[in-house]
């Protein structure tokens, strides 16, 4: 079926020729709450050029947005700024279609796309590397682990377009392609989110990436990323916010989140939480049973206080909360206080694994781990209260 | 002591430093780190790394 889809003009000489995803609520595990685009731009120049593609179920669309301005044909070049298959999964069908003269990728670029999608003819450039598209230029920088091996950034000088890949990207689809005509609330929910579970592992990397900003003396106008809208507006005012996202500073919140199989967990956690709440210090519970595991990263990634609860279940901690211990441990979350707890009936692996989790990952616990067998007696709940308004103290004193 | 570069994120290696965290002592040469030693950037093994230019 012919598929009617228009590009979109974002600068003088260069088009948004994406695809929306409306409906994808699962990325590789990450709970997308609205959605995502995959973008794709095409720059009309003497050499007309492709700037990365889609995800390969939306082949059809960007090639149907492209043929709106220009025969696929006439295309030159290709650039593929990062190889994961959101943005290179339609390669090789934009390449059937184009024939392109040469695609642009980086050192690893070339090694991750010709696993994914076979040698098509790559030719690796490195930062500073330009290719002159004959009114303008496109020039490259690395941004190694930014956050695959393979990522790299290119700014188009006619247009002062910086094509960002996965950085300054966020996962919305919506009606406009613009950020500015975005709630700046939901922008910055979305950048955090997005930051907190793919970028937050790397955050030295993205600091002295922003610190070099500046000196590559690039005068841009436009953020166009691979995921959601555009930026050309306050360009600074995102550029902070991920510094700060990065900065990973401790905040006067307190996320609780907890398993539970007969509610013992759940009353420790409640009782905690009151006891945060009680020094005016907000807090916020998670059941793991209807909580996404992205939006416990979100939510940690917001708070300097993180503790988790758990049952014990066949001798090891329950398994949605191992789960969550895995993916925090991998984004490796910094600047917390960590406060271990649950309810067992015997054994009592639970609490004392989230313990060791937390000392794992360098996080301090200055209340010791607290267990109860079964379910709470009235004495534990008070505890558990008490501890929420100690730790609460202890974030507000270490924020002072 | 050389220092190496890893080819995966671009972590350099430096023996003087060593990489304490990981328990690696400063001092310690890039051929005697132990087998288990790994990228404290990226978790990519040593076969990865080559010498910095």
């Amino acid at each position: 079926m012919n598929k009617v889809f228009k590009a979109e003009k974002i600068s003088a000489n260069v088009w948004w020729v994406g695809a929306s995803d409306w409906n994808v609520r699962n990325f590789h595990g990450y709970l997308t709450s609205r959605g995502s685009t995959y973008n794709a731009y095409l720059i009309i120049d003497e050499k007309v050029t492709l700037v990365d593609t889609v995800k390969a179920p939306f082949a059809d669309e960007m090639l149907a947005r492209i043929r709106s301005v220009i025969d696929p044909e006439k295309i030159d070049y290709i650039i593929s700024n990062h190889a994961e298959p959101d943005h290179s999964g339609a390669l090789p069908a934009a390449v059937a279609a184009i024939k392109p003269e040469k695609i642009f990728t980086s050192v690893a670029g070339a090694k991750t796309l010709t696993a994914y999608c076979g040698d098509l003819g790559y030719t690796a450039v490195k930062t500073g590397d330009a290719v002159d598209l004959g009114q303008g230029k496109c020039t490259f920088v690395d941004t190694k682990m930014l956050h695959w091996p393979d990522s790299m950034v290119c700014y188009y000088d006619r247009d002062k377009v910086l094509f960002s890949q996965d950085a300054f990207g966020m996962h919305l689809a919506g009606s406009y392609l613009w950020a500015d005509m975005y709630d700046w609330s939901v922008l910055e929910q979305e950048v955090r989110k997005y930051f907190a579970n793919i970028l937050n592992l790397y955050s030295d990397k993205v600091i002295a990436l922003l610190d070099s900003l500046p000196g590559l003396g690039l005068d841009i106008e436009v953020i166009a990323p691979d995921h959601g809208p555009m930026w050309r507006q306050e360009l600074e005012k995102i550029i902070a916010l991920y510094r700060d996202c990065a900065q990973q500073n401790p905040r006067p919140k307190a996320l609780v989140a907890y398993a539970t199989m007969w509610n013992a967990t759940k009353c420790c956690a409640e009782a905690f939480a009151d006891g945060v709440r009680s020094k005016g210090v907000e807090v916020e519970l998670a059941d793991l049973n209807v909580c996404d595991r992205s939006d416990i990263m979100t939510k940690a990634s917001l708070s300097g206080i993180i503790a988790l609860g758990a049952p014990t279940m066949n001798n090891q901690v329950f398994p949605l909360m191992a789960d969550v211990l895995n993916y925090l441990k991998g984004l490796r979350i910094k600047n917390k206080l960590g406060f271990a707890f649950g309810s067992c009936g015997w054994s009592g692996e639970g609490a004392k694994q989230i313990a060791a989790a937390f000392e794992e990952m360098k996080i301090q616990q200055p209340c010791p781990m607290k267990q109860v067998k079964y379910m709470p007696t009235e004495a534990d709940l008070e505890e558990f209260f008490n501890t929420g308004a100690a730790l609460a103290q202890e974030l507000l004193e270490k924020l002072k | 002591m050389e220092k190496f570069v890893c080819n995966i994120c671009g972590y350099v290696y430096d023996p003087e430093k060593g990489d304490p965290d990981n328990g690696i002592a400063p001092g310690t040469a890039f051929a005697d780190l132990p087998e288990s030693w790994v990228c404290p950037d990226c978790g990519a093994t040593t076969d990865e790394f080559e010498k910095a230019e």
